[in-house]
């Protein structure tokens, strides 16, 4: 194995704040040194998320955006490994000239943080593991990540899995660093599992449902066997934000998406139209086109989008979302429903510590998980970002310690102490 | 027993055997403790029927606070354990050691909780997997990993072998399933991971667990997903003139963007070996055969049995079956599912080899394979889940013959060697056990080694869960590894389908 010697030729300026490093020699440098010298590191993609989780007063700053590029794509092999700081936008191009896409759709942040049309990198965006309507059909991103390559906290070069999708040899570390926000391990390349774009894309909206009714619907067309892949319910309030040809129905929006073959998109409509009882109801279809926007706004949280409020995620058992969302009203938020209701994305005007504690016991009481997206600066440095208890808590940190034992990457990004 | 190294006796605390028997019975019914040779003999070995050891006791603990107390307990007492569900595995990962509690989770067997509002099904992990789709099927459910085993294997043993099936191709294996687990770590430490929702945060610890051959921690309670059966499913039957064409078929299928619910294919020598066995209609002047199945509403399977029997034909294929009932169906697999009694009649032992390679390299490997079963001059029979790439190449040969053992070890050895040469991985779905564990330096260096080993520390500093599986034994990478396979016992599960 090589041994970096910091004294060895490089042309890397260990005094620098910002590292942007072009090769894995590099990178192992990087961190080499900082681990030598106890340098906390934070670890950035195209800083996209840099508003996630906590502020942290690191160091270093080790940029990964220019470690870029598609290693091998393999459509036949339905994979495609990258280097980490690839552009995610340009690997969905790559992918789409094969007919191919990232089937996880990944939640596009960019419209709520108001930055450019810049999503982040595939680092990034695997490192935070936000998966979008397709979850309960497909997986989320985590079920996508067949190998990575990546420095642990000591500069060790680290992989695991690899192209193929059945493996069972050794712990699945792909999984343990999806979802890390970079508190693991500096992730240099992935290997993604790609699967085809359905050849056609139709989408039912009930227009005018109360939100119990909803999501009534949505849980009966995900358990039935018509496959579909994307039901959300938007509420009343938030339809002006879907402008579409053939949607003239005023009232709420329940939209179920069905892909597949055309043939079989349509029976699948006409089933679910059956089995649902929808004959009676607001009914409208949208057309491929349609769709693709309906479920890219959905994507990117557009109804959400317009505003400075704060944005919450939460996720519940779908049997307790009406509930839930009976005691949240006293926070009066702005809310529409993913994954069949099981996912809330909630909108508040105001937040503060307290609030999020409040808003926070109810969801644990609803047996689910809250995620702080957006909050007010002061808010965040003293609430905790993301759900855990103290057995996880400690649990979380022998694994933190086990891959970074100087606690060099992204010291409290997740949470204190981690 | 041959040369396997395991971790060191401790006979301080095989001297203590009685006083430990005690101990232990202050947290669970005296009954359920094992101490006599005879009691023990069931669980001196698992699927791995070759390799044996009597435990020093057997435990089997009625919930998860027995548990937590014997855990707990051993943790102190520096004992080591070893959990086991059904013993089906083929790995040797729940192979006993000589001073161990072997923890046996066979008490835990109630469905605790049908929820159709959230589809999902509460299990403890001793629940066998096929006793949870027969739970839901009368409302037309199903849990999706189907191994072959699943009329004996345990869920818990699923979750702990990440165990997939036939139909993993589109519906994932056991992590793509499960929604939320119970578990105790060794220090007793109770918790839960996940529960009835998605991509619980944090790191993602239930991801981690899966998979990971019963070293980190014990399975107490599973959370599965159900999903609804679909409406429709046909099988069509597709001979080759050549291995070669049935992969490139594979490869073109997917490529257009169909996934089928499942495709095996099979070659020549088990082709006759299963029809003769179980006359299930195959086409017998082909070289290989290919079976795909596709599921959904009855127009796009009708509409993608098309699709793919024109690539077959495309593809130089030579005899097209489809199947018109679920009987006509049923037929087609049995002959699959034979693939190991129909080898069990050609020779006295045989031994299934499971790794994958990347579809492309279906038919280079195979080739490779039948050149090696020269060299070795032993007969191979080759059956895999080609949609997603996982060998099964069957060895036969005779455990009683010394020489015919440790040719079908370098033969098995070879064939992993050469799916990790094509971008491969040394086991898709029975794990590495003991059986693989010194060919891990195949696929990891040091660091990579060294960094899984570290989180085992974390979770279990003595090392007393499971010790002397997966990870290879005081051994530097640097080393030549070796497969650890011997004479299977053909009588243990004889009745269960093998895929
Ligand atoms: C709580 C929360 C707040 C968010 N706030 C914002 C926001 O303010 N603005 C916004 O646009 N999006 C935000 N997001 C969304 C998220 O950051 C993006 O979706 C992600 O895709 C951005 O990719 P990126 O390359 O820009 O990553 P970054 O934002 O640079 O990084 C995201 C996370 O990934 C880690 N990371 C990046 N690359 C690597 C690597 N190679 N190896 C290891 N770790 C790596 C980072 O350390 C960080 O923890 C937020 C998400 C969450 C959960
Ligand atoms: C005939 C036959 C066919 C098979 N076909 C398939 C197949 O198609 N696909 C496939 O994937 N496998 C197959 N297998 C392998 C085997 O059935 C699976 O690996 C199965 O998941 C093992 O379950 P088990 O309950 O028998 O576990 P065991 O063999 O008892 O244990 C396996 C491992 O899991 C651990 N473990 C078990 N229960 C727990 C628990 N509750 N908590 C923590 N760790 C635990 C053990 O320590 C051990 O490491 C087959 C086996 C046989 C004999």
């Amino acid at each position: 194995m090589e041994e970096i010697n910091q004294n060895s030729q490089t042309s890397l300026d260990f005094n620098t704040e910002k590292f942007e490093p072009k090769d894995e020699i590099e990178i192992k440098q990087i961190i080499k040194f900082c681990y030598k010298k106890n340098l906390p590191i934070e670890i950035v993609g195209n800083k996209t998320k840099l508003d996630i989780g906590k502020k942290m007063q690191c160091a270093k700053t080790l940029d990964m955006s220019k470690f870029s590029g598609i290693v091998d794509y393999k459509p036949e092999e339905l994979y495609i490994k990258v280097k980490a700081g690839t552009p995610i936008n340009f690997v969905r191009e790559e992918l789409k000239k094969n007919n191919q896409h990232l089937a996880f759709e990944p939640v596009n942040f960019s419209k709520i943080f108001k930055k450019n049309q810049n999503e982040g990198t595939v680092g990034g965006t695997l490192s935070c593991n936000f998966s979008g309507s397709r979850r309960f059909k497909v997986g989320s991103a985590r079920d996508h990540i067949l190998g990575f390559k990546g420095f642990n906290g000591k500069g060790e070069k680290i992989k695991s899995g690899g192209t193929v999708v059945k493996n069972v040899t050794g712990y699945d570390l792909s999984k343990l660093i999806t979802g890390s926000f970079g508190t693991l391990l500096v992730i240099s390349e992935l290997t993604l599992k790609v699967l085809p774009l359905e050849s056609e894309t139709k989408t039912i909206i009930v227009s005018g449902l109360a939100l119990e009714h909803a999501i009534g619907i949505m849980g009966s067309a995900i358990a039935s066997s018509n496959d579909p892949s994307g039901a959300v319910y938007y509420p009343g309030n938030l339809r002006n934000n879907f402008v579409f040809n053939d949607l003239t129905h005023p009232g709420s929006i329940t939209a179920i998406r069905v892909e597949g073959t055309k043939i079989s998109t349509e029976q699948r409509i006409n089933n679910l139209t059956k089995e649902l009882v929808l004959e009676d109801k607001k009914l409208t279809i949208l057309d491929r086109m349609q769709s693709e926007i309906f479920w890219e706004d959905t994507r990117s949280l557009k109804a959400l989008s317009n505003t400075d409020k704060n944005i919450l995620r939460a996720v519940v058992p779908p049997s307790e979302t009406v509930n839930l969302l009976n005691r949240l009203k006293t926070f009066h938020p702005n809310y529409f429903l993913d994954w069949g209701g099981s996912l809330i994305w909630l909108e508040l005007d105001y937040l503060s510590s307290q609030k999020i504690d409040q808003i926070r016991q109810r969801i644990l009481d609803a047996n689910g998980y809250l995620t702080v997206i957006k909050s007010p600066e002061n808010v965040k440095s003293s609430s905790e970002i993301f759900t855990i208890d103290p057995i996880k808590f400690k649990i979380s940190q022998n694994i933190k310690k086990s891959f970074d034992p100087k606690r060099i990457f992204n010291p409290g990004k997740m949470y204190t102490g981690i | 027993m041959s040369s396997l190294k395991m971790p060191k006796v401790d006979r301080q605390i095989l001297k203590n055997k009685y006083k430990i028997v005690n101990d232990i019975a202050d947290f669970t019914k005296r009954d359920n403790i094992l101490s006599e040779n005879e009691e023990l003999k069931p669980y001196e070995t698992d699927g791995l029927a070759a390799y044996k050891q009597t435990p020093m006791m057997v435990v089997l603990p009625e919930n998860t606070s027995e548990v937590s107390k014997i855990l707990s307990y051993c943790n102190k007492n520096k004992i080591k354990v070893v959990p086991r569900g059904a013993g089906t595995g083929l790995a040797g990962s729940a192979l006993p050691l000589a001073d161990c509690v072997l923890l046996g989770l066979g008490k835990f067997n109630q469905i605790k909780e049908i929820d159709y509002d959230n589809r999902c099904v509460v299990a403890q992990p001793g629940v066998t997997n096929l006793s949870i789709t027969h739970a839901v099927q009368d409302k037309g459910f199903y849990y999706a990993p189907d191994p072959s085993s699943q009329m004996a294997c345990s869920i818990g043993g699923n979750v702990a072998e990440n165990s997939g099936g036939v139909h993993s191709l589109k519906y994932g294996t056991t992590t793509n399933n499960i929604l939320g687990v119970e578990v105790v770590l060794m220090d007793g430490t109770i918790t839960r991971i996940g529960g009835k929702v998605f991509d619980s945060p944090g790191y993602d610890l239930l991801g981690l667990i899966t998979g990971s051959e019963g070293l980190l921690c014990v399975i107490t309670e599973v959370t599965v997903k159900i999903l609804k059966k679909p409406d429709t499913v046909k099988a069509i039957l597709l001979g080759f003139p050549t291995i070669e064409d049935a992969g490139n078929s594979v490869m073109e299928i997917i490529s257009n963007g169909i996934i089928p619910a499942g495709m095996e294919i099979m070659d020549k020598v088990l082709l006759e070996a299963t029809n003769n066995f179980s006359k299930a209609g195959y086409p017998l002047e082909a070289e290989a055969m290919l079976i795909t199945e596709l599921d959904g509403t009855k127009s796009e399977v009708d509409e993608l049995i098309k699709k793919v029997a024109e690539i077959c034909k495309k593809n130089k294929c030579t005899s097209v079956k489809i199947s018109k009932s679920d009987e006509e169906r049923a037929k087609f697999w049995s002959g699959r599912k034979a693939a190991f009694p129909a080898c069990g009649e050609m020779a006295p032992d045989y031994y299934c080899v499971d790794g994958t390679i990347p579809r492309s390299k279906l038919a280079k490997v195979l080739r490779e394979i039948t050149k090696l079963s020269k060299k070795y001059k032993l007969p191979v029979a080759n059956a895999f889940h080609a949609g997603d790439g996982n060998l099964h190449p069957i060895i036969m040969f005779d455990a009683n013959d010394k020489i015919s053992l440790e040719k079908t070890e370098k033969f098995g050895e070879d064939i992993l060697k050469l799916c990790v040469k094509h971008g491969g991985v040394l086991s898709g779905e029975h794990g590495i056990g003991i059986e693989k564990r010194e060919l891990m330096c195949e696929m990891f260096n040091n660091d990579d080694i060294q960094q899984q080993i570290n989180i085992k520390n974390s979770l279990d500093p003595s090392s007393l869960l499971n010790p002397g599986k997966v990870y290879p034994i005081l051994r530097k990478c640097a080393e030549e590894g070796r497969l650890h396979i011997h004479g299977r016992d053909k009588s243990k599960f004889s009745d269960i389908p093998r895929f």
